[in-house]
């Protein structure tokens, strides 16, 4: 049984002259008009490179390297994400700290975000909470093959402009007021 | 000072003053304007980003870019294309957009002196014969691109200027008859007499609702403005008939149809808006209820010039408006509207209009 809606047609004058029809949709384009020329505006454009749209504070953007209530790395160079990495994009090189309660930490950690699939398995696979993708940084563009190769210090917490990456062109966060929400684990305006 | 007073001198600074300081000017900032509106209706912000160092001045300077993206961008011509007529087709399309405003006047005279750059006793004729000429613009363009889609918009765009032209004319039929002149100057003079004493102005929206509407309509598909832009149709045949021009060429097309829009505006107005009146206002003052608000000349005219300016501009964003508002008629939609229903609406009016006049006027 093939079942059929049937769509009632106005007819009529009023429907034939189109007159009705193009004044009412004159007042709404012309509220709209009004409102984002003279009144409070009231648009859904994102004005790119100045503002960012909010992304969910599980979106896997840009790793980062946590760091202890001392400033010290967190990670213990256990090797655990390098070896879980699907894309092998990860490579550690530990040495030895004279904390004995650490033992370890990562002389070299740099990892190719070109080659990164953002599956997220290294941040699950981290024993000591030591890297996260909650960056929210998730335009990386760079002219440059080399500056996709993130080192150790520049994927630290509370990391700042250096030679070679000219944060210029990496999206926020730019200051320290907004990347120490961020190192929290909380994105500016997001819902807590 | 004997050069400077010469009629001809006069009317050529006038030609240069309307042409340039209002018509171009005003044109060349509704490109801009169009596209800041339109975003405005659609809860956008438009063009902002042009720039000198950080001043961006809400996207002003969009005018500039554009202006000198135009000049510095390459002329090219087809291969195959009509050298000689694809060069000289964007005159066409200014030429009538420009030669209307040689009868409009802008204010009442201050003394001896007009602000129009000719009061032709064939007036209104004289604007049906050049906007006729518009179709030159469209169909040369389209034939000598040597592109299909050129070609297909060249069709459109010229059965639909001839179908459309024959109601323009028509609807104006019973304005003439009643004020019985296609000068220009007197068909706005009409509009500053009143009904009940000095209370309601005759406009020409009053004596002659119906051609108001008619004329509008007519006007914008002679300016191939939607609902009647199928000439263009982005959406199906990419530009229609100037798909093939680049640079300058392509912005003498655009400029031309922003012109146009100035033109309808002025037009409208001119005709059924009461021209450069304000209401109530005569040449030595305000006429209100038998009360008397006596004001010097120069304030007048300067009165009259700012409603003039003002109910164009208006006319202007209406028409920008509608395009955002109403959606393209389909080709074979755009002619069954105008042969079907407004050309016998046209005739209606008209034989209305004369039975009207013969009943007020009685059988002479």
């Amino acid at each position: 049984m093939v079942k059929v809606k049937t769509v009632r047609r106005e007819s009529g004058l009023a429907v034939e002259l189109f007159l009705p029809a193009i004044w009412d949709g004159l007042k709404l384009t012309a509220y709209h008009f009004w409102r984002n020329i003279f009144g409070k505006r009231d648009v859904v454009t994102i004005q790119y490179p100045e503002e960012h749209r909010r992304v969910s504070p599980r979106y896997r953007g840009r790793h980062r390297l946590t760091v202890r209530e001392d400033g010290f790395i967190k990670c213990v160079a256990c090797y655990m994400c390098e070896q879980i990495c699907p894309a092998h994009c990860i490579h550690i090189e530990a040495g030895e700290v004279e904390d004995k309660s650490v033992e370890k930490y990562p002389v070299v950690f740099d990892i190719d975000e070109l080659r990164c699939v953002y599956c997220g398995l290294c941040v699950e696979a981290c024993p000591k909470d030591a890297i996260r993708m909650d960056t929210g940084i998730i335009a990386l563009a760079f002219t440059d093959r080399d500056r996709f190769d993130y080192t150790r210090d520049m994927l630290r917490d509370a990391y700042h402009e250096n030679e070679k990456t000219k944060f210029r062109a990496i999206p926020a966060p730019v200051t320290e007021e907004e990347a120490l929400p961020r190192s929290r684990g909380v994105l500016p305006g997001a819902p807590a | 000072m004997e050069l400077l007073l010469n009629p001809v001198v006069i009317s050529l600074v006038k030609v240069l003053v309307i042409i340039l300081l209002f018509v171009m000017v005003v044109g060349t900032v509704l490109t801009l304007m169009e596209r800041k509106w339109m975003s405005a209706v659609q809860d956008r912000i438009g063009p902002n980003r042009a720039n000198i160092g950080s001043f961006r001045g809400r996207g002003t300077l969009h005018i500039a870019a554009d202006g000198l993206k135009s000049i510095f961008k390459e002329d090219t011509v087809p291969e195959g294309a009509n050298r000689f007529v694809f060069t000289i087709a964007p005159f066409f399309g200014f030429f009538s957009a420009i030669v209307i405003w040689a009868v409009i006047p802008f204010a009442g005279p201050l003394g001896g002196f007009t602000f129009q750059i000719t009061d032709v006793n064939i007036g209104m004729l004289l604007v049906f014969a050049v906007t006729s000429l518009g179709v030159y613009g469209t169909v040369l363009a389209g034939w000598s691109s040597n592109n299909k889609f050129a070609v297909l918009g060249a069709a459109r765009g010229t059965s639909q200027m001839l179908s459309y032209e024959i109601f323009l004319g028509l609807s104006l039929v019973g304005l003439f008859m009643i004020v019985g002149s296609v000068r220009v100057s007197d068909l706005v003079a009409y509009q500053n007499t009143y009904w009940f004493g000095d209370v309601l102005p005759k406009w020409g929206v009053l004596t002659q609702p119906v051609s108001c509407v008619l004329f509008f309509v007519a006007m914008l598909a002679e300016a191939k403005r939607l609902p009647f832009d199928a000439p263009e149709g982005e959406s199906e045949i990419i530009a229609g008939y100037f798909l093939e021009y680049s640079g300058m060429r392509y912005a003498a097309f655009m400029l031309a149809e922003y012109v146009a829009i100035v033109g309808i505006g002025a037009l409208t107005v001119t005709l059924f808006f009461g021209g450069y009146h304000v209401p109530w206002l005569h040449a030595d003052g305000f006429h209100l209820l038998g009360a008397v608000l006596p004001l010097p000349a120069w304030l007048v005219v300067l009165l009259q010039l700012g409603a003039f300016i003002g109910k164009v501009l208006f006319f202007c964003w209406l028409v920008i408006i509608l395009r955002w508002t109403v959606p393209r008629f389909r080709f074979d939609q755009i002619m069954a509207l105008g042969w079907k229903r407004l050309l016998p609406v046209c005739l209606a009016n008209v034989a209305v209009t004369a039975l009207v006049l013969l009943a007020v006027d009685g059988w002479q």
